[in-house]
């Protein structure tokens, strides 16, 4: 069993408020990962879910005990660091071991725990190598090694990936998929990879600015999120934003008119006194269709266009100057300097009201 | 520099022979003054000792200087002084080596560890003591602390009604090992000090969630860690302290006898006192010996340390 649960956590640095305010629960076998900008404090949250910074007011309980005031070695969780962290005078054996070593393990279950631990990671052969004698993959399975012979409660991960190149950080993260499932572990992991984010979680938050943005799976916050921050973090290339007043509202939807010269009638309930207030429309790249320039709802400019082989990604600039990028097939031809046509598809949108929170459509709020 | 030059002479290439021998020339000429320089610096005194070493040649009996063989060498062998002197060269080294390892990686980890207001003052008061010139921390020793009358220590005795002790007359080693001792503790903390700063943060944070506490991060992390600097404090220190000298023609004179005598001292004493140049050359040879036979076992000790991280 493994459930944390943090209530109205805080953290300042003399005075500095880092973390303003917390609530979170991680359930058992979940993997959670916490993405945001850098500097919203991911890792600070995770340095006092570990108990290496002392919070400044608030709660953090694992099954029902509170943590809180606890040493971080009495809390039964187990971190994994940027920088790995290994021990560099120790073999890898001996890095693996020493937790163990320390809270004087028996020989024998020491030695069984390593070796199963190698076993998973494949590490064997290398087992009486010093750290600076392994590639940083190889340092990152030990790293990740030291956590498991531990057998903790949560496994915590501050970008362990963010070292690696790019085509080892795509194996290794399929390799921590497949521990997450292989040990039925609970993890929390940090990353600014947002790619990482969505492809190991269960559960994601979106942190900005020391707050939760929002809680969700994957792809609850891909096709709902819940406020503009959310919306424009999540999903690659980023939603285009474009910005509109409310034209006309009634119970069957509400007509908004977009500065880039077209109206859109949105499946959104809205009061017939919100007409004239000011909005923005997200819409994402695939959602956005090509056409000639004139038979779409409006007409756009076309800047570069990046050719990905089985996508391109066109970007656009419209007659009111909002960039926005547009999703299409591998082979579209280069189109740059020439005026297009684009369809939006309306049931795909988001609409943001200006707090910029997100206007859920009708069906969702009848259900 | 020589040496690259030398073994790109010793190994030329096949194929293009005659590129390489033009490249050496220019090379060498390039070179060659402070090789030359470096030679003399070192030929000439080292011969001219080697010379002296082998004649007779006092100050105070001037005359013809004839060779003598190894008289000289013998003389200063069985010198009453030359088996006490090299104990207390040993015991010296030896034990200040010991006093500024251990007391400087005690104190440099409480420093690293305790987190009080005036750090910064207490760094600089504690490593201060190795900007004093020798002679003067001695003399300081000799007549403020030390002195049976007006001393601290004697003062400390009598407020305890105790006979105070003539330290200096007494325990004259043991004196001149503290007042060494607290001269090279400071160079020690220095090193470990700075050393100890570069301890990866996370290392230690990542032994505190694998339960470890101050000692055994201390003794798993920090001391390995250390293993390099210390090297370079005892390679150091030795090579002072093998030559250790004002502190001991300060303060105690070598005596009383030969008690606090060490090799440099005797060499002294043979060369200005007995005016005796040939006798205190052959000393200094042997001392060159000794001290080479130290390095050799320093460096098989701590140069692998040193080379091999
Ligand atoms: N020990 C500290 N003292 C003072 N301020 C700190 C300390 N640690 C972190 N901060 C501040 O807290 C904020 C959050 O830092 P944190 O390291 O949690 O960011 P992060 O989200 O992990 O960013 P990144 O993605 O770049 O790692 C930053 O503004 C940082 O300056
Ligand atoms: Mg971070």
């Amino acid at each position: 069993m493994a459930d944390l649960k943090i209530r109205d956590l805080k953290k300042g640095f003399e005075g500095h408020a880092v973390i303003k305010g917390i609530d979170l629960d991680v359930n058992d076998r979940e993997f959670v990962v916490f993405v945001g900008p850098s500097g919203c404090g991911k890792s600070t949250l995770l340095r006092l879910i570990a108990g290496l910074e002392e919070v400044t007011s608030g709660t953090i309980s694992l099954d029902e005990r509170d943590i809180t005031d606890e040493s971080p070695a009495r809390r039964d969780l187990a971190m994994v660091f940027q920088t790995y962290a290994l021990y560099p005078h120790m073999t890898v054996r001996k890095n693996m071991s020493f937790a163990l070593d320390l809270a004087k393990v028996g020989k024998q279950e020491v030695e069984s725990k390593v070796n199963e631990a190698a076993r998973i990671l494949e590490l064997g052969p290398l087992l009486e190598r010093k750290p600076k004698q392994l590639s940083g993959g190889q340092r990152q399975r030990v790293a990740i090694g030291r956590a498991i012979v531990r057998n903790p409660k949560i496994f915590l991960f501050d970008e362990p990936l963010s070292n690696l190149d790019a085509a080892l950080r795509v194996q290794m993260r399929l390799e921590l998929a497949r521990l997450h499932k292989e040990l039925k572990a609970t993890m929390i992991y940090v990353t600014h990879d947002q790619v990482e984010a969505m492809t190991l979680a269960d559960k994601v938050v979106v942190l900005s600015a020391g707050r939760i943005e929002q809680v969700g799976s994957p792809l609850e916050l891909y096709h709902h999120p819940a406020n503009l921050f959310v919306a424009g973090f999540i999903g690659t290339p980023k939603m285009g934003f474009l910005k509109g007043t409310i034209s006309r509202a009634d119970a069957s939807g509400c007509e908004v008119e977009l500065e880039a010269g077209c109206r859109i009638i949105l499946p959104r309930a809205a009061e017939a006194s919100a007409v004239g207030t000011p909005v923005t429309l997200g819409i994402r790249p695939e959602h956005i269709g090509v056409t000639d320039a004139g038979a779409g709802s409006f007409d756009v400019t076309a800047d570069v266009s990046e050719r990905l082989g089985s996508d391109t990604f066109c970007h656009v600039r419209t007659t009111s100057g909002e960039p926005l990028t547009i999703r299409i097939p591998g082979d579209f031809r280069d189109v740059y300097g020439e005026c297009l046509g684009l369809t939006l598809d309306a049931d795909r949108c988001h609409l943001f009201d200006a707090e910029g929170q997100a206007i859920r459509p009708l069906m969702r709020q009848a259900a | 520099m020589t040496t690259s030059t030398i073994k790109t002479a010793t190994t030329p290439a096949p194929a293009q022979p005659r590129q390489r021998k033009r490249r050496i020339g220019p090379g060498w000429f390039l070179v060659s003054p402070s090789v030359a320089l470096l030679l003399i610096w070192m030929i000439v005194p080292l011969g001219m000792t080697l010379y002296f070493s082998t004649i007779r040649y006092n100050l105070l009996y001037p005359g013809e200087n004839e060779f003598v063989g190894l008289e000289n060498f013998t003389f200063f062998l069985t010198d009453p002084g030359f088996f006490p002197g090299a104990i207390n060269t040993l015991l010296l080294v030896g034990s200040v080596l010991f006093i500024s390892v251990v007391l400087g990686v005690l104190i440099s980890a409480l420093l690293e560890a305790a987190d009080f207001g005036g750090r910064g003052v207490v760094r600089v008061l504690l490593i201060s003591p190795f900007f004093i010139m020798p002679t003067v921390s001695a003399l300081v020793w000799k007549n403020l602390i030390f002195h049976p009358v007006s001393g601290i220590l004697a003062a400390v005795w009598r407020f305890f009604g105790a006979q105070p002790v003539d330290w200096l007359a007494q325990h004259p080693l043991l004196s001149i090992i503290i007042i060494v001792s607290w001269q090279w503790l400071p160079f020690a903390i220095l090193i470990l000090m700075t050393a100890m700063q570069s301890l990866d943060q996370e290392q230690k944070e990542a032994a505190r969630l694998d339960g470890a506490g101050p000692i055994a991060i201390f003794w798993h992390l920090t001391l390995p860690h250390l293993a390099r600097p210390i090297a370079v404090v005892i390679m150091i220190e030795t090579i002072f302290l093998l030559s250790l000298f004002a502190e001991i023609f300060t303060t105690t004179s070598g005596g009383p006898g030969y008690a606090s005598t060490n090799l440099a001292y005797l060499i002294y004493n043979q060369a200005l006192l007995q005016f005796d140049v040939g006798m205190a050359s052959a000393g200094g040879l042997i001392a060159v010996v000794i001290a080479n036979i130290a390095a050799i076992f320093l460096i098989r000790m701590i140069g692998k340390n040193l080379t091999d991280q």
